[in-house]
């Protein structure tokens, strides 16, 4: 179970992304962070930490969650339905730049489902992505604009983000699962 | 939510996260683990309504039927919402305009519906166990709207769901349930759930509309509406219902409020957060006072649009369940 990022590094690259994140938008104007649940979340959170402390501005933070939107939620008889929680937007999106955040990229599936999801609140004015790790494999057209570290893998593995708020620990790690259709369900 | 993270490892969702029917007919045999189930996903379920864009494209292309055949607004209507906010294609049959006046069997009725594949049949009907019979008649999942003088579930989980959420919980707390007790559908379910999450529940009323051996279900009972309201966190009033009333229950209606009528001098005897609930179509100055039902303790408006989302919830959880064989997830 190699782990690919410890809490330092894990840091390091939430500081780098609020960095390039000021860079790319020149200030933080309209910019909004939402975060996927279930680990998006805390990690939209830090980010918008680590933006306050450069630019010393308070960055809207939200929850989303995409389950409802899900493509594969009625495919198949999914033994138990997944747990739907709460979608906390407290802001208008209309005209603003949203940065979506989420842990891992892999499929686009998740992504695809949050950006219905999220034009549904209204229409901002951009949409970009932030993740934490981009493992590849993508099945739909969708790239991040944020990546806190690239990690090639093969489609055996599985790839576990965990973080404090949530786990009691910040770490990345890849394990061999080889769960079959267990990439299916929860792609 | 990492795409790796199976959803049942998720560590807010401990717990159950399913119901073991793939029906709703009652709240009879349902668990606490199951209740609370229906009652969080109702919390996220919430949240739709409040949106610029009101639908989430959860049971696109599954096709609902709301069979009533009684007549109901209120339950109609919030199962109507609940249903398009979710994404379902949906018709209602009323019996008014439906061949069970041409003498059509309920049987046949159902079964001409069938042949029409729906996923799921939400059914009103004012004979007790109609929606069971329908179980055994078809494949679609079937959510009981009222049945007789049976159950109504997903009333009692729509209390339980607007107690909740002023409470915070539903353990421990004096819920006292006044009116008429014997011909209530609402009563029954709400007893039974109220009983399974821990509540402390009395019950009022004349002695000709006391259900008999309620003590069985573990509740309280009195004739004094003084003693059942004393200290409650929760009032609930049933509506006198008199379209089922074949006999003489009760002296007339003004004596009925004189005695049993919720009045705010006989509101002041209960916890000064109370919420006074109905479950509608009140009846204004036979079991209610108007100022009572307007008054700052009503939730009874906040129960109707809690409605829609306890109805997706349970619409949403059970629409998961409806094919037989289950994947290793």
């Amino acid at each position: 179970m190699p782990e690919v990022m410890d809490a330092d590094r894990m840091s390091r690259a939430l500081t780098r992304i609020a960095h390039e994140i000021l860079e790319r938008n020149r200030g933080l104007d309209e910019l909004a962070l939402v975060g996927i649940r279930t680990r998006g979340v805390p990690i939209a959170r830090r980010l918008a930490r680590a933006l306050r402390e450069i630019n010393g501005d308070d960055v809207p933070t939200g929850a989303l969650d995409i389950t409802l939107y899900r493509d594969d939620l009625m495919r198949h008889a999914v033994g138990p339905q997944p747990v739907i929680r709460r979608t906390e937007i407290p802001f208008s999106i209309d005209d603003r730049k949203i940065l979506l955040v989420d842990d891992v990229l892999y499929t686009g599936r998740t992504i695809r489902a949050a950006l219905d999801a999220l034009i549904d609140f209204g229409r901002p004015r951009a949409i970009q992505l932030v993740v934490l790790v981009d493992r590849g494999h993508r099945e739909l057209p969708i790239k991040a604009d944020y990546v806190g570290k690239n990690l090639p893998t093969s489609l055996k593995e599985s790839v576990q983000v965990r973080l404090l708020e949530i786990d009691g620990v910040d770490e990345v790690v890849i394990e061999s699962a080889e769960l079959p259709g267990s990439a299916e369900v929860n792609a | 939510m990492n795409v790796d993270t199976p959803v049942s490892e998720a560590p807010a969702a401990a717990g159950v996260q399913r119901l073991k029917s793939r029906h709703l007919l009652g709240i009879a045999g349902m668990d606490a683990a199951e209740i609370s189930l229906i009652l969080d996903t109702a919390e996220a379920m919430k949240e739709i309504g409040t949106r610029p864009i009101k639908k989430v494209p959860a049971l696109r292309g599954r096709t609902v039927v709301n069979l009533f055949f009684e007549p109901s607004t209120r339950t109609r209507t919030s199962f109507e919402i609940a249903e398009k906010r979710l994404s379902a294609d949906t018709l209602s049959i009323a019996t008014a305009t439906s061949s069970v006046t041409k003498g059509e069997t309920l049987i046949d009725t159902v079964r001409n519906l069938e042949a029409m594949s729906p996923d799921m049949i939400v059914m009103r009907h004012a004979s007790s166990g109609a929606p069971h019979l329908l179980t055994r008649i078809g494949r679609a999942a079937v959510i009981n709207a009222g049945d007789g003088m049976h159950e109504h579930p997903t009333q009692a989980l729509l209390d339980a769901f607007t107690i909740r959420e002023h409470k915070r919980r539903l353990a421990g707390l004096k819920i006292a349930i006044v009116g008429d007790l014997l011909h209530s559908r609402v009563l029954r379910s709400n007893v039974l759930l109220l009983k399974t999450m821990g509540a402390n529940v009395c019950l009022c009323g004349p002695a000709t509309l006391m259900p008999p051996a309620v003590e069985r279900f573990g509740v309280s009972r009195t004739s004094s509406i003084d003693e059942a309201v004393e200290g409650a966190d929760v009032v609930m009033m049933l509506r006198i219902q008199q379209e089922r009333m074949h006999g003489h229950f009760i002296p007339s209606l003004r004596e009925y409020f004189a005695l049993f009528g919720l009045t705010p001098e006989r509101l002041r005897r209960a916890r000064s957060d109370v919420i006074v609930m109905h479950p509608g179509p009140m009846n204004r100055g036979v079991e209610i006072d108007s100022e009572v039902a307007d008054g700052p303790s009503s939730v009874i408006l906040e129960q109707v649009s809690n409605g829609v989302a306890v109805r997706m919830a349970v619409l949403y959880l059970l629409a998961g369940r409806d094919s037989a064989e289950p994947l290793d997830a």
